[in-house]
């Protein structure tokens, strides 16, 4: 029964991505993509991936939606249809299709249990999270311990991410005269109506901050973790931002501050890591962090699950503010 | 039965050729990013769809359940990992696209390597 | 027992609401309508689909969950559709007009 839900929910899919193909008009092509992204996560609800589901529903409906309209902002929301070579993709496109067709035949039952996935690592994981680390969600005890390498890979890419971000937006764009990009409404219009989203929205920032630390600090008992949890905390100060304007949001969090923030979680990660090695362990062992093994386990999964959600929070805040503030020419 | 489990990886092989053909095809370079990201989610299907276990639950172990089904836990911090680079690529690209439109003047491909050849 | 069927019957009808809201979304002419229709039968539909599943939560740390969820959902439909309505009104579109007339205008 369940699966006619995920079958539905797969065809609404395929029907928004030809749609954002197809649209020429940019703004269109983002919000669908939002929907896209939103239709994914409840479809990974239903295969039993909840924090992939909540990760992808709060950075892919939610932060990837806002920077790429503002990113819109800065480029032009216009495609020029292309009258080239489509023949070409689109035949490369249909047998390549058909070949993975082909491929899937090929695949293990859906939901086998004796698929070759779940035999070696998976099992071990499962029984091993109990006796090792004793925290209920699996995903956050493989995440954080079992795989700590892989996500000290990707707080770096984060990193990356921000610093390169910095960078090309530190140069100053060349001053251009001529009109303003943007439509200016008519004097007596529309500042008037913007009550209603101000006052509801300062409402709502609290809690959602609070929100933010509850999936921070939750993720070892269900889903939740660093990574929702930046994207939360950065969406309730990207909502600050909207409504009462950049220079406040900036004079709120400066922009020191979040460089402060990006490389601050990093070194965080990093630094319990090398924590491990001057106690006597290895890197990233987090054992040997406290008298009980138990114990240090869990203060190194909250200190790194910290790291990761600040460094998150300064680098999407930090690209937000990149795109937000460049001046429209 | 099988048929419907069969879907999900048509539809995986689906999107993943229509954002493909986004990235090839489609000359406007905020278009191309967009098709990019519905490739990558297209993979993140994929992985999600072979880590279910049929009868299983999410990977959260309660106390007082005798002996329950998980799905698979592996396929999911891979995927978790995945999403938020996938983020951060798709906001430094971005950052580089708004430079390529203010120094060309045009985020089209044609026009930037009409530009370029100039 | 009369708790499923009292279950059923909001979920349905929650779900008849959302599936009115969409033929409207469609089929009404100009934008300020279809926020309308679209936005007044969304934020009824959910009501009614939360209510549903807390009847089978009964009294628990999930049905909590749920009215919190519920609370916001009441807060925020209506202001997102407030912010829409007005963002058009400063884009320029005026609710008299229908697409054909807009589209008339921006050639």
């Amino acid at each position: 029964m369940i699966v006619l839900f995920g079958v539905f929910l797969l065809t609404l899919m395929v029907i928004t991505a030809l749609a954002i193909v197809r649209t020429q008009h940019l703004f269109v092509a983002v919000i669908l993509t939002g929907i896209f992204s939103l239709l994914m996560a409840a479809n990974f609800f239903l295969l039993d991936a909840a924090d992939v589901a909540l990760t992808e529903a709060a950075i892919g409906a939610g932060i990837s939606t806002v920077l790429f309209l503002g990113a819109l902002a800065l480029t032009g929301e216009h495609e020029r249809v292309s009258s080239s070579n489509r023949l070409l993709a689109l035949s490369v496109v249909a047998v390549t299709t058909l070949i993975v067709i082909y491929a899937t035949f090929d695949k293990p039952h859906f939901g086998d249990p004796l698929a070759p996935v779940h035999q070696h690592v998976a099992p071990w994981y499962l029984e091993r999270t109990p006796e090792v680390i004793d925290i209920p969600n699996v995903v956050t005890a493989v995440l954080a311990s079992f795989r700590g390498y892989d996500t000290l890979g990707e707080v770096f890419v984060v990193f990356t991410a921000g610093i390169g971000v910095l960078f090309l937006f530190g140069a100053r764009p060349r001053r251009k005269s001529g009109s303003p990009g943007i439509k200016v409404a008519e004097p007596g219009q529309g500042l008037r109506h913007y009550l209603i989203p101000r006052v509801v929205g300062r409402l709502l920032i609290p809690f959602i901050l609070l929100f933010g630390l509850y999936v921070q600090f939750h993720g070892d008992y269900g889903p939740g973790g660093g990574f929702q949890a930046g994207a939360i905390v950065a969406a309730a100060f990207i909502l600050y931002a909207l409504l009462e304007g950049e220079a406040q949001a900036l004079r709120v969090l400066p922009q020191r501050l979040l460089t402060g923030l990006i490389a601050g979680g990093a070194l965080l990660y990093g630094a319990v890591g090398v924590a491990g090695m001057l106690l006597g362990g290895n890197f990233l062992d987090y054992s040997v962090l406290a008298a009980d093994p138990i114990t240090g386990q869990h203060i190194g999964i909250l200190l790194i699950e910290a790291g990761v959600g600040i460094a998150v929070t300064g680098v999407l805040l930090s690209v937000f503010h990149a795109f937000a503030g460049r001046r429209r020419r | 039965m099988e048929l419907l489990g069969l879907y999900h990886y048509w539809v995986f092989a689906v999107l993943l050729m229509i954002g493909f053909y986004a990235v090839i095809a489609k000359p406007n370079l905020i278009k191309k990013l967009i098709g990019l990201s519905i490739f990558q989610s297209a993979v993140f299907l994929l992985y999600i769809t072979m880590g279910k276990v049929d009868g299983g639950t999410a990977p959260i172990l309660q106390a007082g359940i005798e002996s329950p089904v998980f799905s698979n836990p592996l396929p999911q911090v891979l995927i978790l990992t995945a999403i938020v680079v996938g983020i951060s690529t798709t906001a430094l690209g971005l950052g580089i696209v708004i430079r390529i439109k203010e120094e060309y003047g045009s985020i089209d491909e044609h026009d930037i390597q009409e530009v370029d050849r100039r | 027992m009369l708790l499923d069927i009292a279950s059923w019957a909001l979920l349905s009808i929650g779900g008849i609401f959302v599936f009115i809201g969409g033929v409207g979304a469609l089929r009404m002419p100009n934008l300020y309508t279809r926020i309308h229709a679209a936005s007044l039968t969304d934020t009824m539909g959910a009501v009614l689909i939360i209510v549903g599943i807390m009847l089978q939560a009964g009294v628990s740390l999930a049905a909590v969950k749920l009215a919190a969820i519920l609370l916001f959902l009441l807060l925020t439909s209506p202001t997102a559709s407030n912010a829409l309505a007005s963002a058009a009104l400063l884009a320029g579109l005026r609710p008299g007009d229908t697409v054909a007339t807009h589209e008339e205008q921006s050639e």
